[in-house]
């Protein structure tokens, strides 16, 4: 691990550029739990980010919100400049309808952590069915884009399996498929690895860091392999009750950050 | 009633009674599909996010389940025209598809329910996360996986439907049930005719309910991978390289 954290990042981004992503005060309750209370965040083009933190600390929500797959309780994340949960109606600020999210979350992909492929198509299926019905691409463009994407995680020669018949790490490395065919600005990670066998870890972080290396577009990882994480990211999130608690290159939170709760966290990690 | 039972009756009354079979079976298709198509209806009414609509929704749902069909059947034939506004006189064949149809459709309704509900909520993220539209979410991702399961729970009520479809004999459509009551009581000769009847109705329920039980086990199965695996290997797909270490025992 102390190789990696002192070495420096290669490819990290300029600072000058706009922000794709910004969160706004963003806050989130479930009922009496505030599960987020106040995050601010600023995503760049390209930049890789891994959230960290203890479970139950909002980790997966910040991603999710960003998704649209979690209402935020208050304030808003701006998408390539546009409000995401809000519109403009007569020069107010409204509540966005169906047609303005679809719009605004366009350029986001996810990847989840149990997979959700579809089981009722081949894996080659899975990936095509977005672009040509969402996106209304060429179908035989598609194909050949979605081939091209599935020799490029490993499983070309499985075309036409559902599925049912791939392994969890298989299984991953279709949906990064699936969602990289959509030629997202913006790809979120929630803990992908986290339902895999320790034995397909590996193939499906060999993937994740051929992304981050060959690809241009942004990343968030939200994510318990800390070490693979801090090797890919340009920014490290710590979260930690709500808020971030920590921020900075995966040296100045890992090493020099004086944060207790930094601190106790990576010593209950490196126990475990 | 005449005598015990004669085979010359039953043959005389056998073409008679078949005649009515067209039409049993028709209303049967008939039913079950203004049913398969009404369930959706209530499907989409229930799904609506406000809470007043659901309830009533809801609400009707129950009354129209816990009244029986021949009510139903006779609120529609002889009540419907007389109310204001809205009465219509109908034939007696649309009647019965509108009362039994809707009947129905209440408790196919329900069947669709349970479908949606075992579709798995990553399913519907994942719709999300790729953009899908309302619509296209619906049709392409959580009826195709929702729908297939509940088919032989359908098709039981297509069975049980068939065997409630003699009641709109009672408003004069001509089923077999009909025709065989017309034959007795032109003949004196109840026995025969209700005899066939009965024997019609066992040889299209039981078949239809073997056939069934197979659909079961083939939708219990349809992504099986053994399932899978045999069928690759009947097609002789040459890059399926499935091997036989793959198979889940």
């Amino acid at each position: 691990m102390s190789n990696v954290l002192t070495e420096n990042k290669k490819n990290s981004v300029s600072l000058s550029t706009e922000p794709i992503v910004k969160y706004l005060d963003v806050k989130k309750s479930f009922g009496d739990t505030h599960v987020l209370k106040g995050i601010n965040l600023e995503i760049r083009p390209g930049e890789k980010i891994a959230v960290i933190g203890p479970s139950g600390s909002g980790k997966t929500t910040i991603i999710r919100m960003l998704m649209t797959l979690e209402e935020p309780t208050s304030g808003d994340i701006i998408v390539n400049g546009k409000n995401l949960w809000k519109m403009e109606k007569n020069g107010q600020l409204v509540k966005a309808n169906e047609k303005h999210i679809r719009e605004v979350r366009g350029d986001i992909g996810m990847v989840f952590q149990h997979f959700n492929l579809f089981p009722h198509m081949t894996i080659l299926e899975n990936c095509m069915a977005a672009p040509i019905h969402v996106k209304k691409e060429n179908k035989d463009e598609v194909r050949e884009r979605s081939i091209k994407m599935l020799e490029r995680v490993g499983l070309g020669t499985k075309l036409d399996f559902y599925p049912s018949q791939l392994s969890g790490g298989q299984k991953q490395r279709v949906a990064m498929a699936r969602a990289l065919v959509m030629r997202p600005k913006i790809m979120l990670f929630d803990e992908v690895t986290s339902a895999l066998d320790p034995e397909l870890v590996g193939e499906v972080l060999e993937v994740i860091r051929d992304i981050a290396e060959n690809d241009d577009m942004a990343m968030v990882l939200v994510t318990h392999e800390m070490e693979f994480a801090l090797d890919i990211a340009d920014k490290v999130l710590f979260l930690d009750q709500g808020v971030i608690a920590e921020q900075g290159t995966a040296n100045e939170v890992l090493v020099d950050s004086k944060n207790e709760r930094v601190q106790s966290f990576l010593k209950r990690f490196r126990k475990a | 009633m005449g005598d015990n039972f004669r085979w010359e009756t039953f043959f005389d009354a056998l073409p008679i009674v078949l005649q009515g079979l067209g039409v049993t079976v028709g209303l049967t298709f008939a039913c079950f599909g203004f049913a398969l198509l009404f369930g959706f209806v209530w499907i989409f009414f229930r799904r609506i996010p406000n809470k007043l609509i659901v309830s009533i929704v809801t609400w009707v749902m129950e009354f129209i389940r816990s009244t029986p069909p021949l009510v139903q059947l006779f609120f529609v034939y002889y009540a419907l025209p007389v109310v204001p506004v809205i009465g219509v006189t109908l034939e007696p064949f649309t009647c019965a598809i509108l009362a039994i149809g809707i009947h129905y459709s209440t408790y196919i309704g329900e069947i669709y329910r349970s479908g949606i509900e075992s579709v798995d909520k990553g399913q519907w993220e994942a719709s999300i996360a790729l953009n899908f539209s309302t619509m296209d979410k619906w049709r392409r991702i959580i009826l195709p996986q929702a729908i297939p399961p509940t088919i032989p729970m359908l098709g039981n009520y297509f069975i049980i439907m068939f065997k409630e479809v003699p009641l709109a004999s009672i408003i004069g459509v001509t089923g077999i049930l009909a025709m065989a009551n017309s034959y007795g009581a032109l003949n004196f000769a109840y026995l025969e005719p209700l005899t066939i009847v009965g024997i019609i109705f066992l040889l299209l329920s039981y078949p239809s309910s073997i056939l069934i039980k197979k659909l079961e086990v083939k939708m219990n199965t349809r992504f099986d991978k053994n399932v899978l695996l045999e069928k690759a290997k009947k097609k002789s797909i040459p890059d399926m390289n499935l091997k036989e270490s793959d198979r889940i025992v």
